[in-house]
């Protein structure tokens, strides 16, 4: 039988751990954004130095589990004197960062893909008519290419937010306490783990709904081609 | 024709297995351990589980003519998954605390060392909280005590602390030290050591059963084991081995298994070979 007043007393403790799921998130996707773009336009581009190092990013990003990102960054670094001696120490002595850092990288690589698939989506056709009518270079891309490719890459993208969401979950390993640090806490206190994961796994789904809602509107806000009339 | 041989061989497969005596069916023990705990538990470099339980365990399940299987299971997760049957007994460096006793019985315990802080030798706080002292038993609110806990505050005030999660040293820094010092919750005392190493946290607390074998290792030549070390009270009266409420028999397996081995000083044996001290308690 589920302990139902344990679980009411988990509620707004946990719930405390939003924030710093929040804001992991936040900051994991825009970093990741501002790596995402220039690794999609170098996968794509013609020099093959950058091609290779897009790809390189993206082969080791994707390839390996974000888990294992993580330890490397947090105990992997901590270990080397010389990191330990450098000026980016005070940053990479904190949890936090290291989890931003290992979130950030990882998502950048998936998201590198994704906008890379809605850059390719573009119609030639448009890209045509546009420079038919004059424009090039970064206007070309600002009134055309990128809301195209946005909305087209929206879908996809919003696979990548939902995952992100879930893989806060990961900085609890490295004393984060995120949602889960708090829950993993809660449970070696109570020895309930059922009650309280379904707190903790009742949050993730009520934030991803809400995630998922935000990005569904944006979607059909720049299709307005889409709208029934 | 055919579908009748298989329902005859199955329902005489199922009679088989069901005529087999209860006890016989039960031979095989599971006893859960963390396998990240030196020299308590272990994993050595080929994944095998080793140390002062891993023996221990095994000598009293060669004693007793019983089967026993080794299960790893994280520290923090180690009682729930003891409730839900995924092994019948736990072998992890537990101590008998109130707290646990809520939720699963103990056997008699069969070790018990003080809780103690670690720091770098070149940390102030080496200094501060001076070398490795007295035994302060936490069951009475002492003058001996209070004392104790008010160097320690001083020594510690603003800094931050590494504990690992779910241990009954996370639990006295949440009973004396909240608002003293930041608490880091750890999933395993390696990687604690290695954050204390690393500079991310002040002070690391775990048993001095971990600390001092870890002194004499690569990974824990620059620790030193400062201040008073702590033990009763919310420490709990020694580590033995868990087991679910009510399951009197896996406790007596347990609880004879250590008489007899504590009798004859194998306990002591082993603890010498692990700990390179005298860890048994009565």
């Amino acid at each position: 039988m589920l302990d139902f007043a344990l679980m009411a007393e988990a509620f707004p403790a946990i719930l405390a751990g939003t924030g710093t799921t929040l804001k992991l998130v936040a900051g994991a996707l825009l970093c990741g954004f501002f790596l995402a773009v220039p690794t999609a336009l170098a996968a794509d581009s013609r020099s093959r130095i950058l091609r290779g190092t897009a790809a390189g990013y993206v082969l080791f990003f994707r390839g390996t589990p974000l888990l294992v990102q993580i330890f490397l960054i947090y105990y992997g670094l901590g270990q080397f004197e010389a990191v330990r001696a450098s000026i980016f120490w005070p940053i990479l002595r904190e949890p936090w960062w290291c989890a931003l850092l290992a979130l950030s990288l990882n998502t950048g690589a998936y998201t590198g893909e994704i906008v890379r698939g809605g850059l390719q989506s573009v119609p030639a056709g448009q890209i045509e008519a546009a420079r038919a009518a004059g424009m090039s270079g970064l206007l070309l891309y600002r009134r055309i290419i990128a809301p195209i490719a946005l909305r087209q890459a929206l879908p996809a993208y919003s696979n990548e937010v939902v995952s992100m969401i879930k893989a806060t979950a990961l900085a609890s390993t490295i004393t984060i306490m995120e949602i889960t640090g708090i829950a993993r806490t809660f449970i070696s206190q109570t020895f309930k783990p059922i009650e309280i994961f379904l707190v903790a796994g009742a949050i993730y789904l009520v934030l991803n709904f809400f995630a998922a809602q935000l990005l569904r509107a944006l979607e059909r806000h720049l299709s307005p081609h889409r709208r029934p009339i | 024709m055919s579908r009748k041989l298989v329902f005859a061989a199955l329902a005489g497969l199922f009679v088989a297995a069901a005529a087999l005596p209860a006890d016989a069916q039960q031979r095989t023990l599971r006893i859960g351990t963390e396998g990240a705990y030196a020299p308590w538990n272990a994993t050595d470099t080929a994944g095998k589980l080793v140390g002062f339980e891993i023996d221990l365990g095994n000598e009293i399940c060669k004693r007793q003519n019983i089967q026993c299987e080794w299960v790893a299971q994280a520290f923090d997760g180690i009682i729930p998954a003891l409730v839900a049957r995924r092994f019948d007994a736990i072998m992890a460096g537990m101590s008998i605390t109130e707290r646990r006793l809520e939720t699963i019985d103990f056997s008699q315990p069969y070790a018990g060392t003080p809780s103690i802080f670690a720091v770098l030798k070149t940390s102030p706080l080496a200094a501060a909280i001076g070398p490795a002292a007295d035994r302060v038993p936490m069951g009475e609110d002492t003058p001996a005590r209070k004392a104790a806990l008010d160097k320690l505050s001083a020594a510690l005030r603003g800094k931050t602390v590494g504990v690992q999660r779910a241990t009954i040293q996370e639990g006295f820094l949440n009973d004396f030290m909240k608002g003293v010092v930041t608490t880091r919750l750890y999933d395993t005392n390696e990687n604690l050591l290695l954050d204390i190493n690393a500079g991310r946290v002040d002070a690391g607390f775990a048993s001095y059963s971990y600390w001092l074998p870890a002194t004499e290792k690569e990974a824990g030549r620059n620790i030193a084991i400062v201040g008073n070390g702590f033990s009763g009270g919310g420490f709990g009266r020694g580590v033995g081995v868990g087991v679910r409420k009510g399951d009197a028999a896996t406790k007596k397996i347990f609880d004879d298994g250590l008489a007899e081995l504590k009798k004859d000083g194998t306990v002591k044996a082993l603890a010498l070979k692990w700990f390179k001290f005298d860890a048994t308690v009565d």
